[in-house]
């Protein structure tokens, strides 16, 4: 060890470099560390205040454990479900995700097609102008829309004149198709070698068998993809349904977040409030984590969050 | 070409999706317009009195509210985006140099891509109440007062409220921000050549010097992409708002001079109060000027990123 030490300079800057880079990798681990702490803690704080006591959540200093006898385990959940009806929301979100995405993903299957596959007269210009409403930002178009949904009757600010019929049209109409996923999924089939065509051709196959034989087939993670996140869409939807429902019964889940959760004296019970937001988010996070690879495929060409 | 014309064909193909496009994208986009320029549009008769070459939009800035949307739409957009960028491109560095636990810090960085932006915006709210929240507890740690973030106790006590509530939002708005970039930022660093790297060991080149001489200007293209998309997404920034504050868009109490109101916050503002005389055009000139400012801004992104984006 001694002898080491004395004759090589080399082993001491060796050892110099060999500190320094165990420094350097406890630094990016602490880093790493403490900005994971950071996004897990609204994750972490809603969880903990939505199993506390209302007297515990109204504690100054609030505490950041709690015993397991202090749990409450369902009591805020069951009554956070039962102030805004969330099984009319879900049931709705449910119905209103399920029309609009089966709309979306043939609607989307069919221009693709025709935009990868087939040769038409305008198809490039058309293209062109189709993304370039996706650098337009989508408040220009809400305002139309909603004068189109009123004057189509499906809405009326008088809950009487609303029936569900007219509700789901404006939920689920102007979310049938959608730009970007016709973008999506053009590029999807593009990839598709043209010989496959050219052979399918040659053995007298339509281009509908094409369609659904080869394509879909090939390119179904890209439309499975499509699926899910446009499933998410409405799960989050706020806005919209806010805007074209004049009936509570009507709206959807995340609308049931922004109703008041307070006592009778008109104070947040902040413990029903976090447990309701757990319900919404829970969805979202285990769909995530079961189906990250699909939703990820996405995230390469999308822009839909910044 | 190897393959004939099929005009009537494609049409059909595109007859679903065109024909709701049309209804919903293309018509709203011109109408919009249209509506901008109507003078005293009445939304429930259909009825206006001629046009207004500029009526609607002076309308909608001479609001009290404009100058505080346009403030707050600012503050959002030139704080958050570049601090969110800087901070996930870091995370991103150092989450692709090491081994042990990347899968699990890549998930955990992940996670809020998916969340609901009102359920966590009520999250960091009341991680922010001044009472019972989580931030002033932990500034008691290290012996700071609590501070009065967003829940004011006496509406007379308001007149520095602005800025610590812009801060809370400030702080989620990065929070929300950060998934989807260390997402585009990893799988970007995920695909530089190796070789790079490993011509730099050779080199001894240090740490710092291959950050700024290799890592940036291969990642170049992602890094505009993602500041060109952050830009536009900041710019219409509403619901972090509505899940922090509720639909008054302030924290409670506060003056509203206060309010934290952005731009697509006017639209929908106006939008609210539809039937009223000329609110629909409001409504309609306020998402053009949203339009024409993220336009021009978008356009000066690329001309600087043509420049500075090493393809």
């Amino acid at each position: 060890m001694e002898l080491k030490m004395n004759n090589s300079q080399m082993n001491v800057n060796q050892r110099e470099i060999q500190i320094r880079q165990i420094i350097f990798k406890t630094l990016i681990y602490l880093f790493l560390t403490l900005f994971a702490i950071f996004v897990l803690v609204p994750f972490y704080w809603m969880v903990l205040t939505s199993l506390k006591e209302i007297d515990e959540v109204r504690k100054s200093p609030p505490s950041l454990i709690i015993g397991f006898s202090q749990i409450r385990f369902w009591a805020n959940y069951v009554a956070a479900w039962n102030a805004a009806q969330y099984w009319r929301y879900m049931l709705n979100t449910v119905t209103v995700a399920a029309i609009s995405t089966t709309g979306t993903v043939f609607t989307t299957i069919f221009a693709s097609f025709a935009f990868a596959r087939l040769n038409f007269r305008g198809r490039d210009l058309l293209f062109l102008l189709l993304i370039t409403t996706m650098m337009i930002p989508g408040e220009m178009f809400v305002i139309t829309n909603y004068i189109t949904v009123s004057r189509l009757g499906w809405f009326s600010p008088i809950a009487s004149q609303q029936s569900l019929l007219d509700a789901l049209l404006a939920l689920t109409m102007p979310f049938m198709t959608s730009v970007f996923y016709i973008f999506f999924l053009r590029q999807t089939f593009k990839q598709i070698p043209d010989e496959l065509y050219l052979a399918a051709k040659v053995d007298g196959t339509s281009d509908w068998k094409y369609l659904w034989k080869i394509m879909v087939p090939i390119a179904s993670p890209t439309i499975i993809t499509i699926t899910i996140l446009n499933a998410m869409g409405t799960w989050s939807a706020y806005i919209w349904p806010k805007l074209v429902t004049s009936r509570d019964e009507y709206r959807l889940v995340t609308n049931g977040l922004r109703e008041a959760y307070s006592d009778f004296v008109g104070q947040v019970l902040y413990n029903q409030q976090m447990a309701a937001a757990l319900i919404v988010t829970t969805p979202l996070l285990i769909t995530f984590l079961f189906l990250r690879k699909y939703i990820m495929r996405g995230v390469s060409r999308s822009g839909i969050k910044g | 070409m190897l393959e004939k014309q099929s005009n009537v064909k494609a049409w059909l193909y595109l007859a679903p999706a065109m024909l709701l496009l049309s209804v919903f994208t293309f018509y709203p986009l011109f109408n919009a317009f249209f509506l901008a320029f109507l003078r005293d549009y009445e939304f429930l008769l259909g009825s206006a009195r001629g046009f207004t070459f500029l009526g609607n939009f002076i309308n909608v800035i001479n609001k009290p509210d404009f100058g505080i949307a346009m403030k707050n739409t600012a503050v959002i957009t030139f704080v958050s985006v570049p601090i969110a960028v800087i901070v996930a491109l870091m995370i991103s560095v150092a989450l692709n140099s090491i081994k042990k636990f990347q899968g699990f810090l890549q998930t955990v960085f992940f996670l809020p891509y998916v969340t609901n932006a009102i359920a966590i915006g009520m999250a960091f709210a009341f991680i922010f109440h001044s009472d019972y929240g989580l931030l002033n507890t932990m500034l008691g740690w290290v012996g700071i007062d609590p501070i009065n973030w967003i829940n004011l106790r006496q509406a007379g006590n308001a007149d520095t409220s602005w800025i610590r509530a812009m801060f809370a939002l400030l702080v989620y708005t990065i929070w929300g921000g950060l998934a989807f970039k260390i997402m585009v930022f990893l799988s970007g660093l995920q695909s530089i050549d190796k070789q790079y790297y490993d011509a730099a060991r050779i080199d001894a080149t240090p740490k710092r010097r291959v950050f700024s001489k290799i890592t940036v200007p291969l990642l170049s293209p992602m890094i505009a992409y993602i500041t060109i998309t952050s830009f536009i997404g900041a710019f219409k920034a509403y619901r972090t708002i509505i899940g922090m504050f509720g639909e008054s868009l302030r924290p409670p109490g506060a003056l509203s001079k206060d309010s934290l109101i952005t731009i697509v916050g006017l639209v929908y503002d106006s939008l609210a109060h539809a039937d009223a005389t000329g609110a629909i055009s409001e409504a309609a000139a306020a998402s053009i000027i949203l339009f024409l400012i993220i336009l021009a801004f978008t356009l000066i992104q690329m001309q600087v990123s043509k420049r500075r984006v090493h393809f």
